[in-house]
């Protein structure tokens, strides 16, 4: 053994035994890592979900619960779906030009009927729960509050069609989800049947 | 009797040598210089809340159910029904906060004394390190009591990652295993909490003393001890870690114990600060509670968070800033020019750039434990921005250019002549 000399194929053996031991050890790594993916169990549980608002009175909300998210059906009194107009230049995407929702949606209402509004109730900032702040808030949310939703946790408002608000951490309106009247009173949220 | 049980000791020592050559190495024989104060407890405090935290864990999990049908339930139970179990939980959650104070007192030190400086660069990474592991650790313990306080701060955590742009929302559906943060979610998060992020803090505040023992301890005064030894080769100005400072550390520890039980038996919630009222409230994904906040170690970098404005339609830009907030931490060695290391003979750039930190820094903290209408809004002539909102921005410059100017003003700064030998 001298300790000038260097054997350059041992060495290279033993470059070569490492590199592949890297290799065998990313390969051990991918089932730990791939068991964190959702489970078969977990993906069945998002199917579409009925919704019978036959019991929603104007200016009410109920709340449903579909792959495990709140979704909120609200039916919209005239004098909420006028107020809609009046913070058209408060909000960030009055259009949806860059929000999500099925294209039926993509209106000033946003919704399939103007007087029943769907959106998922999750703040499209970091995914709290938004509150219902009726028009007669005004002490907390100024004077020209025309009544929708506060998240609690950043602070993000919005107006009674889940549109953003200019200067709220949200980043895009809140989320329709896609849905489809079964009859006048049912809807089924989770599936968007085009012409059906 | 006595001759016995030193037959056995060196029965002992003929066999495993290293374990009283360690201590020596360690304790007896480790020379640490003789003026150190008050704010030298903090890490002697640590090791004694990381033996709490461990220790009352491991009876917690004996009655815990990491199940999302069972877990609020059974944590009920450890409080009404397990004797004494409200009092291993209420050691557990106020050791959490215990921990955080006394790590944040720590770092504190080592900002006054400078005790990041060359060449102590490695102690402070590992200790960056380990506070960011204990971060870790006190997320995914905190969604374990699956109260709505959990449920809601591991959606909005996990959601973080979600808006990194590209893989963000796969990412977080990986790291939820499910659509919403649900029993996966905590099964996985129960197993990081008692298993894997414990093993790693451990290894990493054994890498932490281990790297400290190699370049030996700074002081109040920043002066490097090892100049001046004595014939035998010891620092002058040194004296052993045992029994010198394992005695005032015992002493620190005692009073350290009197404020804990004082927390632990008169104020455990600590007025919601230690445990937040709505977390007794069990974990409902349909319902948001009216007014979410962390628990209040974390609160500056929510405010942080909160305070960054959506760029392109996205948040990543305020998760990047909080990111940023705290990895700059590890760049601290390098970002600061400073010829002298203690607050002592520092001038007054230094010491008015601390205070305005230390002053940001808590009241980030303030505002990040509250709702953002807190202070109400501006008139119209500020577009009726939310007043702790526009104070929340103005700080979190003020938090990053205190790193981002510190080469600038530490190299600047008129600083005291270093006197030779330490001052006490």
């Amino acid at each position: 053994m001298s300790e000038k000399k260097i054997d350059n194929t041992r060495r290279n053996l033993v470059i070569a035994a490492a590199g592949a031991s890297a290799v065998a050890g990313v390969g051990v790594a991918v089932p730990f890592a791939w068991s964190w993916a959702p489970s078969e169990r977990a993906k069945a549980a998002g199917a579409p979900v009925e919704a019978d608002i036959s019991d929603i009175a104007p200016g009410e909300m109920k709340i449903f619960e579909w792959r495990g998210k709140p979704v909120w059906i609200l039916r919209r009194t005239k004098a909420m779906l006028e107020g809609l107009k009046k913070v058209d230049e408060k909000l960030s995407d009055p259009n949806s030009k860059d929000s999500v929702q099925p294209d039926f949606a993509k209106n000033e209402d946003r919704s399939l009927k103007p007087d029943v509004l769907v959106l998922v109730g999750i703040c499209t900032h970091l995914g709290c729960s938004p509150q219902e702040k009726p028009a007669d808030d005004k002490g907390e949310m100024g004077s020209d509050w025309q009544g929708g939703f506060l998240c609690p946790c950043h602070g993000s408002k919005f107006d009674l069609a889940g549109r953003v608000y200019k200067g709220s951490p949200a980043p895009i309106n809140l989320e329709v989800p896609p849905y489809t009247y079964l009859s006048d009173s049912t809807i089924l949220i989770g599936e968007d049947k085009k012409g059906a | 009797m006595s001759s016995r049980l030193m037959a056995l000791w060196d029965w002992f020592d003929a066999r495993m040598p290293s374990a009283a050559e360690e201590f020596r190495k360690h304790a007896s024989e480790y020379y640490a210089p003789k003026n150190f104060n008050f704010w030298y407890f903090f890490g002697a405090l640590s090791i004694l809340v990381l033996a709490i935290q461990i220790v009352s864990g491991i009876f917690l999990t004996m009655n815990y159910k990491p199940d999302a049908g069972l877990a609020f339930g059974s944590v009920e139970y450890i409080m009404r029904d397990v004797p004494g179990g409200w009092i291993i939980r209420y050691i557990h959650s106020t050791g959490a906060s215990a921990f955080f104070i006394v790590v944040y007192l720590h770092m504190f030190r080592g900002l006054l004394y400078g005790s990041y400086h060359r060449p102590r660069e490695l102690v402070w990474i590992f200790g960056v390190l380990i506070y960011l592991t204990l971060m870790a650790e006190a997320f995914f313990g905190y969604l374990l009591p699956w109260g709505q306080m959990s449920y809601w701060g591991a959606q909005v955590i996990v959601n973080l990652f979600g808006t990194i742009p590209f893989i963000g929302p796969d990412l977080s559906l990986w790291i939820r295993g499910d659509y919403v943060v649900s029993d996966a979610t905590l099964n996985r998060f129960f197993a990081l909490h008692v298993i894997a992020i414990p093993l790693v803090l451990l290894g990493l505040v054994a890498a932490h003393i281990l790297a400290l023992h190699d370049v030996g301890s700074n002081n109040p005064d920043g002066v490097d001890i090892k100049k001046h030894k004595d014939k035998n080769g010891h620092p002058l100005d040194g004296i052993p870690f045992h029994p010198y400072y394992t005695v005032k550390d015992f002493a620190g520890a005692v009073v350290f114990l009197f404020v804990f039980c004082f927390v632990l038996f008169f104020v455990p919630e600590m007025g919601g600060y230690f445990l937040e009222y709505n977390n007794f409230i069990p974990a409902d994904p349909l319902k948001t509670p009216p007014h979410i906040a962390p628990v209040w170690y974390f609160t500056p970098y929510y405010s942080i968070l909160r305070a960054v404005p959506p760029l392109f339609n996205s948040q990543f830009p305020g998760v990047m800033a909080m990111g940023i907030a705290t990895l700059i931490l590890f760049f601290l060695p390098w970002l600061d020019r400073s010829p002298v290391k203690s607050i002592r003979y520092r001038g007054s750039l230094y010491k008015t750039a601390l205070a305005i930190f230390v002053v940001t820094f808590l009241i980030l903290g303030y505002l990040g434990t509250e709702p953002v209408t807190v202070w109400g809004q501006f008139g119209p002539w500020l577009a009726n921005a939310d007043r702790a909102t526009v104070v929340a921005r103005v700080l979190t410059v003020l938090y990053f250019l205190f790193f981002f100017l510190m080469p600038w003003y530490t190299a600047r700064d008129k600083t005291l002549p270093v006197p030779d030998r330490v001052t006490m």
